[in-house]
Formats: C-alpha cells, structure tokens, sequence
C-alpha cells in the first residue's frame, strides 16, 4: 500500500509502484477531472500540482510521489487563487470541447502562485498545454485577467 | 463522354436538402422503435407517428424547481450547440437559457431534424433545425397556456409568461410551468402556433453564457473517457501494424495472463486485447503480448500493402489517366483556351490528416439481464452507431441503448469508420468475458487507427487573355472523399461531392469552366475532418487564383473584387476583411524590424462566406503568422460569442494543418504515434484572431467549419508574397523557406 495526500486527504493505495499517478487518480480514486491526452507529457491534459508546482502527472510513478501534497482540478477552487483563475475562465468563457482545460487551469493557477503579475513571457514559458480548439488567446487573457 | 450538365453536380450544400437522399438513409435507420411507438399517443391524437422535432415530451422535461431538461438532437463537442439549443427552444417557451439541462437524446425518430436524419455534422445543427426547434419551443408554451386557462378557468386570451411562469394579470395569479406540465403534455399539441417576432427576442443573437463552461473550468464535466459501470473491466488493445492484418498467434499468452490484474487475453479481428481490473494493467499487459501477425499483400494500393506509402499513393493519383467525371461545366473551355494569350498550370496535393482530439477513443458495453444492451460512446449520430452495435452484438437495433456523453473535441472523429472506433472491440469483449467492458484507446493505438483526412490532388489549368482575365479554368480531382465512402447511396451522380467541394461552385465569374472528379480509391480508413474537402481544395483553387493574378500581372485583391462584380455579397466580404486589417496591402513591408506580407483567400464552405486576409514571416526558415483578419457571413447568427468562438477555433486548426501537420506512411505504417511526432498547433504559433460577422440576411449558414477553409491559402498566399516560393504541397512544414 502507498499512501498519498490528495486535496488534504490521505489515501492509501494498492498499485505497482511505477503505476503513474494519473490512472490511480483516474481510475482507483476516481478524480476524474484530471484527463489523460498522451501520456508522453506532451498536451498537459493531466497537469496537477505537487506541492503547488504544476507537473504532468502522467509522468509520475505512484512511488515517487512521497509525501509531496497533490492538488487536482477537483479541490483548485478551494485555493483562493485557483478560484480567480476559474472565475476569469467562467468569465472569458474560455472552454470549448473543455477536455484540456483542467490541465489548462490547473499550469494557470500554478503560474500565478509563484508569479502573481506574469508576462507575456512568463504566459508563454508556463502554459504550454494543448488545446485542440485553438482557446489559446481565450487562455492568456484569462490569465492576464485572474492576475489582474 | 460524360454528358454536359446544365450546372454542377449536387453539392455538399445541397446534399442533405433532398428528400431522395433522406429517404434512402433512413431506410438503413433503425425502423420507429417499438419503444416510441409504444408510449403512444403521448400528446393528444395523431401523436403516433411524430413528425421529428414536433412530440414536445420527447425533447423537453419540465421540473418542478423551474429547471428544463432538454434532450438534444445534438452531441455537445465544443461547438457550443447545447447552449444555442437552449436559447432557441428558451426562447420561444419564455425559459431563460440559464435554467436549461441540455443532454444528448437517445435515438429515436423524433431527433431526426436535419432534413429528415439525424446526425451532429456538416455544420447543420443550428441552420437545420432553428425553425424546428423554435417552434417546438413555441408549441410547448402554447400547452402550459392551455393547462393554466383550464386550472384557472379563465380564457387564454387573458394569460401571458414570463421566465416560465404563466401569468394571469387580472387577478395577479402565477403559475410554474412545473405545476403544469402533466396536465399541459395531455392536450393536443397546437400545429399553427405562431413564433415570436425577432424583434422581440431577448436570447436569440445575444452572446449567451455556454452553460458548459464552469463544469469544464473545474474538472466536473464528464466525456466518454470518464464513465465507469459496476463490475466493468478495463481493456487496453494492440492494433495490427497495418490494416487488414489478422493476429495469427499469440507466443506468451500464458506469461501475460499471470501479469497483475490481468482477468483474460483476447484475439480481435486487426488487434489483441488484454481485459484487466484496471487500464493501467491491461496496458501493461497487452503491449507485453509477442504477436505474430498475418502479412500483408506486398504492394498494390488496393490494400494497405507491405510497402504502402503516403508518397505511393499520391503518386498513383498522380498517374490515374482516367478522366473521371464531370463535377461542373460550364461554357467552351476548349475555345478559351485555343484563344489563350497565356495558359497556367500548376498542381497541388494535400496530406493525410489526422483529427487529433484531445480525448482519446473508449467506449463501455455491458450486456443487461434481458439481453439488451447498453454502450456508451462519443459519436456523431446515435442511430448509425445503434445499427451498428446491434449487428456486431447479433442483436435488432431497438434492444441496444446508445448513451452520448459530451465529446472532448471532434472535428469529425466520431463516425463509425469501421475498424476506426473502439465499440465494436467493446461488444465482443463485453460478450466474451460476460462483463461489462470500457475499452480505451491509448494515444499510440488512436494515431494507428483514427480515420485520416484523404490525401488529396487536383491538377489546375487556367486560360487567360491579353488583359490578364482569366477566361477558363479547368481543374481535374483524382482521389476519393469521405461521402463517397461511407454515404454512396446518397450520391446521385459519380461526383462525390465531399471531393470536390471547394472546386466547384465558385462565386467568381470564369466564364468558362471544367472540374473533373476521378475516383481512385485509398486502401486506408478515410474521415469527414472540420471543413472535409474544403480543408485542401480552398486551399488548392485560392493559391491558384493567386497565381493566376501574378501570371496577368494583376493584384490579387483587385483581380477578386473583378470576378466578383456579380455579387455584392462577396464583394461586400471582401471590403470588410480589407478594412479590418487596415486596408488591403500585399507587401513585403517591413515591420518591429522584420519583413512580412499579407495573403488573401476567400471561401463558400456550408452555406457561409468568409474572406481571410493572413499575415505572414519567415524565421528560421519556418512561416510565422501573425494576424488572421477574418470576415465571415453566415447569413444569420444565434449567438455572436459562440460563433466567434468557432472561428478562431477552426482558423486554428486551418492553421495548424498548413503549417504542419501530416501523417505519412511508409512500408504500410504511418509514421506518427503521438504529438511529439504529428506536431500540431502550440501556444507559441497561435496568431492574434481578429472576426468580425457580417450578418448579409441570406439563409442561415453553418459555423463550426466555415472558418477554416480561408486560412490556409491565405497563408501560402503570404508565403508567395513574401519569399516567391510558391507552396504546392502541404504541409509548409515540408519546404524550408527562403528568409525574406
């Protein structure tokens, strides 16, 4: 069994160690806001925070999460910045199809975390998830608004 | 010899329009089920056999808390169609849209509204059935007025809504359209109901929240991917590494079946699958799985060969001499052009696309206690894929229950296609193991197996005169389009019209003009992608008019404005998008101290117009654009934000296909297995999108795809402007261009 800290609370987990934690969100605990794309860390649909750092979760095996608190899209509004950052995407009526926004706005809360007024540039570095509909300008000004 | 035709052959605009055609596909739809009929006449006589779009209990639940569930003809992907159902239906039962649960309905034949089928393509939702949803709309607040004069024993004269209630002024009564909904769907239903004057609309052409959007900003909206049943297994599968291979053994079933989790190992017909408690595990384990696979025919493009290859294939159109059909004449080409000053050829191809949604495939089946069956899958229309599951489970239609769950993108993904689609691995899975089966497709499987967008060519000749007027055009399509593939039937002429859409029926005044379609079929899985056969042939006929105008020596923006004297809805296009970005300039100018250049192309793409002026540099060899000015007309619009929203989306993805995106096979594989190897559209490369809808009052146009065809010859269009290298084959990607 491996235990994990999800959104404040424990859980313990029977899987293979090097199982990503993406399916033991999906498919053990449930949480499905988190999506899988690729797989490869490529569209970011399954972007999470450990420990408020923004990270692919399709990348990272069950054994390595420790004791790093993981946050998904479920529990983001619980955060009075994540909160912002859904306000401005409700706001900007940013969604389309929606598959890729979870992780959209889960690497946008995770960039005003350590950067409350970010750059054009820091937009650019940070949100560098896939979005199929082409919400991408949607995306940055919802940024450029949460922030605001 | 073909026979001259008066005008061309039927189009994708008209395509659906005829009743012949309705006719023949609802003869492969599931009969009216005995379920339907069975509930009999549900809204007073004559209720048995509905027209579609007219039993109000069919589509509308009214709550007591003043919420509506309204159960849509119409699978929600992005485009923003259950909102616009909501504002057209709110509209007319005097419901705000806000109070609207839209869901997509099961089958059945009172959801065929779009000219007699059903189906959430085309770009015909909203234009389709906007009459027919109003007026259901309408006919259901005529009921609830009925039911309250009869509570309250007044005459209807005297009553009025407002927000769903039924308002009776005289003695300052109100009642919920909940406390009369049982008592309202027993009446007969009014057929001459007469609609709201549009003058009077308050959620028709406003931009109305979606209603999807918090749910799908916090995680809480649920796609196929995401549904689970009790007591289902997971699957992963391995596809044959080329189509129409077979599984012959597998060498270490026995060690995969001892793997973690694993409950059984499947042979399916093109692939193996693992069944597993979870999907993690059935991955694992079917990817460990040593198959012998069954080899394919060594060459030929009549099957996906040992060594079939993307370049195989276009040159086999290429070679085709065969002179096809006539999909459109008219005048003397011949004449035009044994009295040409100056004659124009050129040749254009397009790749194979991939669609790429973001959701990869899956769907459940599960078996039921009676022997009906339950799946639930992302699709496109429900009764084809009900038709289908019945045949694969050996069962009649009306004992399989569809369930359409939103789609995480689509763009034309979720027809049945054959071996293309997860649900028929799920049946028989779901059948063998006596469990209910969610089968997914990791996103290697989905690149192996998503229908592609045909690769495309079109050979172009042009006669001009001693002005630079081109006096004839002649363009011969060799290739094979998704309409001719999966809706023969529905074809009334050797001209698939889903292969020459783009070619034909040009707005500009050639006077003289031959297209040609000559079918040569691909061994691979084809698709309907956004925008179909617009998504090259606008791209080929725009980039060629461009050449045109350099061999008269004309300007491309003024040669447009003269072939489009005729028609000043175009013509009026064409000045919008001009004044939006500044005023018409081709360039090379310089700018924040680069050069660029501007490229302009005009489309006619399911019943809407646009116009789209790109502008364009090159840096480190690669074509960076800019800004995209895009005037569009549509006729007439539901709601502004949505249908703004679309067409940055479908420039998007128009974008994305010129600059990059192909999928190339070599010896029978294609080449792609995930985004790092079919790179599409990035933050980085998104320009700014400027719109503008220019509502002209000519009948209601699609809005999902028309704003793709536009960007991708207004891009080539800017290359040539900016390096002289005139692109011919796509993607961009594949030429290094000159810096300017």
């Amino acid at each position: 069994m491996v235990s994990l800290t999800i959104n404040g609370l424990q859980y313990a987990v029977d899987a293979e160690p090097e199982t990503p934690l993406l399916f033991v969100l999906r498919d053990t605990l449930g949480l499905t806001g988190t999506k899988y794309g690729c797989g490869i860390a490529q569209c970011g649909a399954c972007t999470v925070h450990l420990d408020g750092q923004a990270t692919r979760s399709c990348q990272v095996p069950l054994e390595s999460v420790g004791t790093q608190a993981v946050t998904t899209i479920e529990a983001i509004e619980q955060d009075a910045i994540g909160r912002k950052v859904v306000e401005a995407w409700v706001a900007l009526q940013v969604p389309q199809c929606g598959y890729c926004q979870s992780g959209q706005v889960m690497a946008a809360a995770a960039l005003l975390k350590q950067t409350p007024r970010p750059t054009d540039g820091d937009i650019a570095d940070a949100m560098t998830n896939l979005c199929r509909c082409g919400t991408y300008n949607a995306i940055a000004a919802a940024v450029r608004q949460a922030a605001a | 010899m073909h026979p001259r035709l008066p005008s061309s052959a039927p189009s994708r605009r008209r395509f659906l329009a005829g009743a012949g055609g309705a006719l023949v596909l609802s003869a492969l739809l599931p009969a009216r089920s005995a379920r339907a009929e069975a509930q009999g006449p549900a809204e007073g006589a004559g209720a048995l056999a509905p027209k579609p779009g007219t039993r109000v209990s069919a589509f509308l639940e009214i709550h007591p808390d003043g919420t509506i569930r309204l159960r849509s003809p119409f699978v929600e992907g992005g485009q923003g169609i259950a909102t616009g159902m909501a504002q057209i239906v709110g509209e007319e039962l005097d419901v705000p849209p806000s109070r609207f649960v839209v869901e997509c309905a099961p089958p059945g034949p009172d959801y065929a509204v779009v000219n007699g089928i059903r189906m959430t393509g085309g770009s015909f939702s909203t234009r389709s059935s906007y009459e027919t949803m109003r007026r259901l709309g309408a006919t259901a607040r005529d009921l609830m007025i009925r039911a309250a004069a009869a509570k309250l024993k007044v005459q209807v004269g005297e009553l009025t809504t407002r927000d769903g209630l039924v308002l009776h002024a005289a003695t300052s009564r109100a009642i919920p359209y909940g406390d009369l909904a049982g008592d309202a769907l027993k009446l007969k239903p009014n057929p001459s109901v007469p609609l709201r004057d549009p003058a009077t609309f308050r959620y028709i052409r406003q931009p109305v929240p979606r209603l999807d959007v918090r749910d799908k900003s916090t995680g809480r909206a649920i796609y196929a991917i995401d549904q689970r049943v009790e007591g289902m297994l997971y699957a992963a599968v391995q596809h044959a590494p080329r189509l129409g291979t077979e599984p012959k053994t597998l060498a270490n079933a026995d060690e995969v079946r001892a793997m973690p989790g694993v409950h059984s190992v499947h042979r399916l017909p093109g692939a193996v699958a693992v069944a597993a408690d979870s999907w993690w595990r059935a991955r694992k384990a079917v990817e460990a799985l040593r198959v012998d696979w069954s080899a394919p025919k060594p060459g030929g493009i009549d099957t996906v060969a040992a060594d079939f290859s993307s370049e195989g294939m276009l040159a086999a159109l290429k070679a085709s001499a065969d002179p096809g059909h006539v999909a459109e004449e008219q005048g003397d080409v011949a004449g035009a052009f044994a009295k040409a000053a100056k004659v124009v050829e050129a040749d254009y191809d397009a790749p194979y696309l991939a669609h790429a949604q973001l959701e990869p495939p899956s769907a459940i089946a599960r078996f039921d206690g009676d022997g009906t069956l339950d799946v639930w899958l992302p699709n496109q229309m429900p009764e084809v894929f009900q038709a289908v599951s019945a045949k694969v489970a050996g069962l009649q239609p009306a004992q399989v229950r569809i369930h359409s769950p939103m789609l995480g993108g689509f763009f034309g993904r979720h027809f049945t296609y054959e071996a293309g689609n997860p649900f028929p691995q799920a049946i028989l899975l779901a059948k063998a193991t006596g469990r209910p089966v969610k089968v997914l497709w990791s996103r290697e499987e989905e690149f192996s197996r998503d229908a592609v967008r045909p690769l495309s060519f079109s050979r172009f000749r042009a006669a001009l005169d001693a002005a630079g007027q081109p006096t004839a055009i002649e363009v011969r399509t060799i290739g094979e389009g998704p309409i001719g593939r999966y809706f023969s039937m529905m074809m009334q002429t050797p001209v698939d019209p889903s292969a020459v859409e783009g070619i034909v029926e040009k707005p500009y005044a050639v006077p003289n003009r031959r297209m040609t379609f000559t079918k040569v079929a691909h061994p691979v899985n084809i698709a309907f992608w956004r925008s179909v056969g617009h998504s090259m042939n606008d791209a080929f006929y725009e980039s060629f008019l461009d050449e045109i105008a350099q061999a008269g020596s004309q300007d491309p923006f003024a040669l447009r404005m003269a072939l489009l004297q005729g028609s000043a809805r175009h013509r009026t296009l064409l000045s919008t998008v001009a004044e939006m970005s500044g005023g018409w300039q081709r360039g090379p100018y310089r700018i924040e101290g680069g050069m660029r250049a501007r490229g302009l192309a005009m489309a006619s793409p399911f019943g809407s117009e646009t116009a789209t002026i790109a502008e364009v540099s090159v840096e480190g060899g690669e074509a960076r654009v800019h800004n995209l000015w895009i005037a569009f007309d549509p006729g007439s619009i539901v709601n502004p934000a949505i249908v703004k929203a679309q067409v940055e989306s479908a420039a998007a993805l128009g974008l994305s296909s010129v600059l990059f995106e192909q999928i190339v096979y070599r010896d029978g594989v294609r080449q792609s297995q995930n985004y790092d190897t079919y790179p599409v559209l990035r933050r980085e490369h998104m320009p700014k999108v400027h719109v503008r809808i220019v509502e002209s009052g000519a009948p209601m146009g699609g809005a999902g795809e028309p704003g793709l065809p536009g960007v991708p010859p207004a891009v080539l269009n800017a290359v040539a402007a900016l390096t002289g290298q005139r692109i011919r084959a796509l993607p961009i990607a594949n030429t290094k261009l000159s810096a300017a």
